[in-house]
C-alpha cells in the first residue's frame, strides 16, 4: 500500500494533544513525520506520510479533533515556463526528484519522490520551484 | 593550398542561402569524422550559447521629459536606485541593485527576491514599473519630485548595456570549511559536500574562440532573444593560459565581453531577474556567437569537446574570500557533467549553474537565423586582446597615505 501524504492544520487547542501518539496506538498507522511547524500563535502544520488499514478511520478520528486534513497532491510544483534547466537545484534536493537526465542535462522533476522540504524553493536562482496550499 | 574565407564570401553564401552552418555541438562530430581541413572547407559557420547568471549587466534608460521638466538626481524604479548621475532624465539600472529597504544578509541567509534584473524583465514583460525621482530643482529643470508609473513602449530608449558578460570558462566551486556557504555559485555543502560549475563547455561561445581570432568590437550577437554587439573587451578580461605547479597547460581561462543591444527587442523569456540565497540579486542572460570558419587554425579551436575543456577547482570556503592560492587541480567538463569530480581522493557530485539545453537552443536559434539568410556576420572593426598579449590582473592593497 503506498502511503498517503497530508497536511494536517492544528489551531490553537489542538496543538498540544498527543494526536499523533493516538494514531498510532489506536489506529495502528505508519507514520513519517515530513515536516512539522507551530507559530507564535500556537497553530501548526504538519505533513505526514501515512499508511495502513484503518487510514480513514485516522483520518475521521483527527476531523473530530478539529484538526483540517488535506491532500498533499502537488504540494510543490516547479513552474515549468520558469525554469531553465541550469540544474543548480539538483545537487541540493536530497531525495533525487529534481535530476539532471544524462547526456540531454535537461532537468526532470519526480514530485512521487518529493518530501517538500522546500530546499529547492529557497535555491532555486529563477524561483521556478513553488509552494502550493 | 590552405584554406582562406573571409567575411564577405561567408556573408554571400549566407544570403544565397548556401552557407553551411553547425553549431559548435555538431561540428566536434564532423572534424572527428572527416578531419580538420574537409571539415574546413564545408563548414561556414559554427554557432555557440550560453545561458546563465551575469552580475556584471543592466540598462540605460532614457524616460523622457516630465511637464514641468526634471533634472533627475535620484531614481527607484518598483524601489530599486538607478544611478542618475548621467544626463537630466537618463539612469543606469543595474542588475545586481537592491530595493533600498531590502533586508539583504540580516536575514541570513537572506533571500534577494527582487533586484534590478527582476525590474529589467518586469519591462521586459511589459508590466507597468513605477518610477520616483527627486531632485534639488533648476531654472531648466524646475521639478523637484515626481512618481509615475512606466512601461517600455513609453520611454525613449533602453539600451542594455553589460559591462562583463560571457565569461570565457569559471571556476568549479567547492567548499572545504564545514559550514554551509551560501555564494555565487550557489549553496556549497560543508566537506567538500558538492561542487558547482559554470559554464557551457563545448557550447561556450569564448571557448570556441579561445584566441580571440574572430569575436571583437562589433562583432553581432544572439543577445537576449534578440539582436546585439560586442562593444569591447569585459571588465576583468584576462584571457590567459591556465597552467597548473608542474606548468601542464589546461586551456583558456577569464576572457570576458561587454555586449550591447536595444532592450525593446528582446524577449522576456531570455533575460530573467535572478536571485541566489544568501548572496544576492543578478540577471540571467542569454548570449550566442557566431564564429566564421576563415581557415583551419579557427575549426581546430571551435572544434574542442567537454573532454578537452577544464575549470580550475577553487575552494570558496576560506581560499576565494581570502584571495589565497587554491591548489585543488583542474575538472574537465565531461567530468563534471558526468555528475561526480574527485577532490582531495574524495568523490563528490556535481551541478551546474548555467542550461545547458538553454545553450544548445541558442545556438540552434542562431543557426536558424543565418541560414534563413535573416543574420549576417559582422567583421569586427578590432580583435580583442588575447592571452599573447600577457594581460595581468591587479590585486587592490589596503593601504594608508
Ligand atoms: S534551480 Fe530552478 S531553474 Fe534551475 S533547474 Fe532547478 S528548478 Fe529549474
Ligand atoms: S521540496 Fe525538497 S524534496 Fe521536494 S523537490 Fe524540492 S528539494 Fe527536492
Amino acid at each position: 500500500m503506498a502511503p498517503n501524504k497530508i497536511i494536517l492544520r492544528f489551531g490553537e487547542n489542538t496543538s498540544d494533544q498527543p494526536i499523533i501518539y493516538r494514531l498510532v496506538k489506536d489506529y495502528d498507522l505508519v507514520i513519517n513525520i515530513l515536516k512539522a511547524n507551530v507559530n507564535p500563535n500556537k497553530e501548526g502544520t504538519m505533513v505526514l506520510e501515512l499508511t495502513g488499514e484503518k487510514y480513514e478511520e485516522g483520518l475521521g478520528y483527527l476531523r473530530d479533533q478539529g484538526i483540517r486534513v488535506q491532500p498533499l497532491a502537488e504540494e510543490v510544483f516547479r513552474n515549468e515556463d520558469r525554469c531553465i534547466s541550469c540544474g543548480a537545484c539538483t545537487g541540493i534536493c536530497p531525495t533525487g526528484a529534481l535530476s539532471l537526465e544524462r547526456p540531454s542535462m535537461e532537468v526532470k522533476f519526480d514530485s512521487d519522490n518529493c518530501i517538500v522540504c522546500q530546499l529547492c524553493v529557497k535555491v532555486c536562482p529563477l524561483k521556478a520551484m513553488e509552494v502550493r496550499f | 593550398m590552405a584554406i582562406e574565407k573571409t567575411y564577405a564570401e561567408i556573408n554571400e553564401k549566407i544570403k544565397s542561402g548556401k552557407a553551411v552552418v553547425l553549431t559548435a555541438e555538431e561540428v566536434i562530430g564532423l572534424v572527428e569524422e572527416k578531419g580538420l581541413t574537409e571539415a574546413t572547407r564545408q563548414v561556414d559557420v559554427v554557432t555557440t550559447g550560453t545561458f546563465a547568471p551575469m552580475c556584471s549587466s543592466g540598462v540605460f534608460l532614457n524616460f523622457g521629459h516630465s511637464k514641468p521638466k526634471m533634472k533627475m538626481q535620484k531614481v527607484w524604479l518598483n524601489g530599486v536606485p538607478a544611478y542618475s548621475g548621467i544626463a537630466a532624465v537618463d539612469a543606469y539600472l543595474g542588475a545586481t541593485e537592491l530595493p533600498e529597504d531590502d533586508p539583504c544578509n540580516n536575514n541570513y541567509p537572506g533571500e534577494f527576491r527582487y533586484g534590478g534584473g527582476h525590474v529589467i524583465q518586469d519591462l521586459l514583460m511589459g508590466k507597468k514599473v513605477k518610477l520616483e525621482a527627486t531632485s534639488y530643482g533648476t531654472d531648466c529643470y524646475p521639478r523637484r519630485e515626481l512618481e509615475t508609473y512606466i512601461n517600455l513602449d513609453d520611454i525613449n530608449e533602453a539600451t542594455l548595456f553589460n559591462p562583463r558578460n560571457s565569461y570565457q570558462n569559471y571556476n568549479c566551486g567547492v567548499n572545504l570549511s564545514n559550514r554551509v556557504i551560501y555564494t555565487y555559485m550557489g549553496v556549497l555543502k560543508p566537506n567538500l559536500g558538492n561542487a558547482h560549475y559554470c559554464s557551457a563547455g563545448q557550447l561556450s561561445p569564448l571557448l570556441n574562440d579561445p584566441y580571440f581570432l574572430t569575436i571583437g568590437m562589433g562583432t553581432k550577437i544572439f543577445l537576449g532573444g534578440g539582436i546585439g554587439y560586442v562593444a569591447w573587451n569585459g571588465t576583468q578580461h584576462f584571457p590567459e593560459i591556465q597552467k597548473d605547479a608542474a606548468g601542464n597547460s589546461y586551456g583558456p581561462s577569464g576572457g570576458t565581453l561587454s555586449v550591447v543591444g536595444d532592450l525593446k527587442q528582446m524577449e522576456a523569456n531570455w533575460l530573467l531577474g535572478t536571485s541566489f540565497l544568501g548572496y544576492g540579486a543578478t540577471l540571467s542572460v542569454s548570449i550566442g556567437i557566431p564564429i566564421p570558419i576563415l581557415n583551419e587554425e579557427v575549426m581546430r579551436c571551435v572544434s574542442v569537446s567537454d573532454r578537452d575543456l577544464y575549470a580550475p577547482i577553487v575552494d570558496y570556503g576560506e581560499a576565494y574570500g581570502q584571495r589565497l592560492p587554491s591548489d585543488l587541480g583542474f575538472a574537465s567538463y565531461a567530468e563534471l557533467k558526468s555528475g561526480t569530480i574527485t577532490v582531495n581522493g574524495k568523490k563528490i557530485p556535481t551541478a551546474p549553474l548555467s542550461s545547458y539545453p538553454k545553450a544548445r537552443e541558442i545556438a540552434a536559434i542562431l543557426k536558424e537565423w543565418i541560414c534563413k539568410g535573416d543574420f549576417l556576420l559582422t567583421e569586427p572593426v578590432k580583435l580583442l586582446p588575447s592571452y599573447r598579449d600577457g594581460i595581468q590582473s591587479k590585486k587592490l592593497e589596503i593601504r594608508g597615505l
